[in-house]
């Protein structure tokens, strides 16, 4: 398997050509002597087309070839216009079918979508050039944008598609007037759906910072910092790679029951630092619990559960948040303005990994404006503050040379496979009582006989 | 019925290339010719060659890249160094050896750290995975793979599992099971498929998706209960050698580098690149954010080490010495983002100043090239895997002045 989009940008990708494939039968029908449609010559302002049919008529023909309603005759007739198979004449930029007597052409299969024919640049710019130059100012605004744009990116070919623009159109002038029209309005309908993208140069266009402000930033992180990192400044009680003592660990386990001063002082740096640590965690949901505000993390937890979660549980997952705290009448309905809310309750009938995006962003600014601040000055926090121990640096031991024994601590592995342990010996447990109430009941009923 | 009488030709053989295609009917001079879209472009160019075209097509790309620098020059109003000077000087480093890892067969090619400070995973050249309780030295788990050169790994935020990837062109994941009995390679479940090795790999915020990179060019974010692939990111133009996850509070975005000298940022939702950073004069070996996500910086085979912030979107600090000239394979912040330690493909470890932008201490002690360097998630500790099968703990000694 190759992951290469580029291969989907040259050609049809293989869904798209079984449609063009079915589309292009349904043309070629059309188009048989006998059963086909019929044709005659429309008159174009003072030129006569030939093979021309009437909107109309095309209508008829499908809603009698296929037996469909005229209403789906319309529709399918409107996608072969979109597709390029079928073109006006009249108003060729407006790419619908009317069921009157507007003229339309069938395009020739050299245009075809399904020839997949790439539409270069090179190509655009020439019938860009074709036009400018046989009528000048007859091009639209975006393609006037489009033709300044091409001669900028392809400026080394730009002679090359200016003489090929002249020699085609001094070698359309040979032909019948006719012929011409038709030839021009094929093109023009085929760039009308093939316009090639152009991408812009977004680089240029970008939001750059100052550097001095960005570079301040550096420095205040480092500083703000600098208590915290144990190779700069070492760490307390004892860094345990050196004393072989794992104390430092244990009192900075995810749940302790005094945390120390360092990781309480670590929380009022960034809210993200609060949001990261466990305990810091709870702490916030218990401050907000007295607040009554409770419901923002808990929607943005599960927010970031769908989001990192595994891909089979997302609509489950959507539907809870959707039951719980979206709802109207929802227990722990969160407080989102409108627009964000329009759009989210959009986007959960049909949900998928980043629906809740929007509005978990504005729950987090929320928090991270409101609430966080007002915690960080709460007695709340200033109490944890204060009970916060500062561990003392343990002393040297006496025998720098006796090594203190090193002691393993359970992988987290193990917990994982621990929790299993319990629920199958729980259920083993379960299933031993049921075989022993059975068997006391069959005794019970042989007595009996 | 159709106007196919009035265009000159429809399909086929290019009167150039011989393949049957729609062809475009051209003049020149006055001749008729159907060439096959492709074959008119090379004739486009070539037409206008006179020993020109090449070396303008050249310019003109020189001239954007000029245009882009100078709009980031504009906002470039103060150097790093510059800012850095009212800072203190670093005092000296005391830096050593604490532990030494034997116990690989071959070369050790990545190593990653599990959340609680004190296990690892590494890979070997060999074939061999490896669990690691640093601290009392034990190897909790070994897997044999089938494939030698593991060239990545990672341990899954929750502890439970490990993923490595390397030459086979895919990335597996291996959860962790305490039953001795259990042959953990049996268990091993295919999560990525890339077209060429997979150079790195990392778990998202979550056990349940994977973001690697490949030599393939591109990097794939992958769901790993199902295997699916849910983005793939396009854009570098050679080998994509690193990747690294920006701590942020949107956790949204990841830079990679490759052996196209670029270092890409990247939009994990759109899969789109959001920016481009082309400065080196090598292959990027290893990227890293910066501990606040602002910032990143890069090991290169060009010797040096570059600093980028994303905010001011240009490249801030060089790491660079005339007395380094092997390439840079490896880099790491210490948990403040002051020190970066980086490892050189001539057995040593430069220690650098961020901020000042000089170098603050060279470790030595490996017998082979550092193959990657990674401080501890607590920042107490520093663990370098080399080729010479070693994986070696240094920390600071800090001094009781201080």
């Amino acid at each position: 398997m190759t992951i290469n989009t580029l291969l989907v940008k040259e050609g049809c990708p293989q869904e798209q050509m079984a449609c063009f494939r079915k589309m292009e039968k349904v043309i070629v029908a059309m188009q048989d002597p006998d059963m086909g449609m019929k044709m005659r010559n429309q008159r174009l302002l003072i030129t006569v087309i030939p093979h021309a049919m009437t909107g109309h008529d095309i209508i008829t023909w499908l809603i009698q070839k296929y037996c469909i309603s005229e209403e789906e005759a319309l529709h399918l007739g409107n996608l072969l216009v979109k597709y390029g198979y079928i073109y006006p004449l009249k108003e060729p930029r407006s790419l619908v079918l009317r069921r009157d007597e507007s003229p339309y052409r069938f395009q020739t299969p050299y245009f075809w979508t399904s020839t997949q024919w790439p539409a270069t640049e090179l190509d655009y710019a020439i019938y860009l050039a074709k036009k400018n130059i046989r009528k000048q100012g007859e091009l639209m605004e975006y393609e006037k944008e489009r033709y300044s744009l091409l001669h900028k990116r392809i400026n080394h070919t730009w002679d090359f598609v200016v003489m090929q623009a002249r020699e085609q159109l001094r070698a359309s002038k040979q032909r019948r007037k006719a012929d011409r029209i038709v030839l021009e309005c094929q093109e023009q309908a085929y760039w009308l759906i093939n316009r090639p993208a152009v991408t812009c140069q977004r680089a240029l266009g970008r939001n750059r910072v100052k550097s001095s402000n960005c570079l301040e930033g550096f420095l205040k992180h480092s500083e703000q910092y600098q208590n915290h990192d144990p190779i700069m400044q070492g760490c307390l009680p004892s860094n345990p790679w050196i004393s072989d003592d794992a104390a430092h660990w244990t009192m900075n386990a995810d749940v302790v029951p005094v945390p120390t001063r360092l990781r309480v002082e670590r929380w009022s740096f960034s809210f993200m630092e609060l949001l990261s640590d466990t305990m810091g965690r709870k702490e916030f949901m218990t401050y907000l619990e007295k607040e009554f505000s409770a419901e923002n993390l808990c929607f943005w937890q599960a927010c970031e559960e769908i989001r990192h979660g595994e891909n089979s549980r997302i609509s489950e997952k959507v539907n809870e948040i959707y039951k719980n705290f979206l709802a109207p009448g929802a227990a722990r309905w969160v407080n989102i303005d409108s627009k964000t809310m329009y759009k989210t309750l959009e986007g959960i009938k049909r949900p998928h990994r980043f629906v809740m995006d929007d509005a978990q962003m504005h729950i987090y600014f929320l928090m991270k404006k409101d609430s966080y601040p007002r915690y960080l000055k709460s007695d709340l926090y200033k109490n944890m503050l204060a009970k916060a121990i500062v561990p003392q640096e343990t002393k040297k031991s006496v025998f720098p040379f006796m090594r203190r024994q090193r002691h393993s601590s359970p992988s987290p592995a193990q917990a994982a496979t621990q929790a299993t342990e319990e629920d199958g010996r729980v259920k083993e447990a379960g299933q031993i009582a049921e075989i022993v109430s059975a068997q006391q009941r069959i005794r019970a009923v042989r007595k009996t006989l | 019925m159709c106007d196919q009488t009035f265009v000159a030709a429809t399909f086929g053989p290019c009167e150039n290339c011989s393949t049957p295609s729609p062809l475009i009917n051209i003049y020149i001079k006055s001749e008729p010719i159907n060439y096959c879209s492709l074959c008119v472009e090379m004739m486009a160019c070539q037409g206008l060659q006179k020993g020109e075209s090449l070396v303008s097509l050249k310019r003109e790309s020189e001239s954007l890249k000029k245009k882009l620098e100078e709009e980031r020059k504009k906002l470039c109003d103060v150097e790093l160094n510059q800012v850095a000077e009212k800072i203190e000087v670093l005092g000296a480093l005391s830096i050593k050896t604490r532990r030494v890892l034997k116990g690989h067969g071959n070369k050790v090619l990545c190593m990653d750290w599990c959340k609680d400070k004190r296990r690892l995973v590494s890979s070997s050249q060999d074939g061999k995975l490896i669990v690691w309780d640093a601290f009392t030295l034990n190897k909790e788990h070994g897997v044999s793979l089938p494939c030698t050169w593991i060239m990545t790994c990672a341990y899954a935020p929750s502890g439970c599992a490990v993923a490595c990837g390397g030459l086979d062109n895919k990335c597996s994941v291996i959860p962790l099971s305490m039953d001795r009995n259990e042959n953990l390679a049996a268990k091993k479940k295919s999560v990525a498929m890339h077209t060429n090795y997979v150079s790195g790999c990392t778990f998202t915020n979550s056990d349940m998706q994977l973001l690697t990179s490949s030599g393939d060019g591109t990097c794939a974010l992958w769901d790993v209960e199902s295997g699916q692939l849910l983005q793939s990111f396009h854009g570098h133009t050679a080998d994509v050698l690193s990747l690294d996850l920006a701590p942020s509070e949107t956790g949204n975005t990841f830079v990679s580098g490759g052996c196209d000298m670029k270092a890409n940022v990247w939009d994990m939702r759109s899969g789109q690149n959001i920016q481009s950073f082309e400065s080196h004069e090598s292959d990027i070996n290893c990227v890293k954010y910066y501990p606040s996500g602002d910032a990143f910086a890069s090991a290169s085979d060009d010797a040096t080490c570059r600093f980028y912030d994303l905010r001011a979107d240009r490249e801030v600090a060089v790491y660079q010495k005339d007395s380094i000239v092997f390439g840079a394979s490896t880099v790491d912040f210490s948990l403040s983002g002051r020190l970066l330690f980086a490892g050189y493909n001539d057995y040593t470890i430069n220690v650098w100043d961020v901020l000042k932008g000089t170098r603050a201490s060279i470790l030595f002690g490996h017998e082979n090239r550092v193959s990657r360097v990674r401080v501890s998630p607590d920042g107490t500790a520093l663990c370098s895997a080399s080729w010479d099968n070693t994986l070696r703990w240094a920390t600071d000694f800090v001094t009781e002045n201080k």
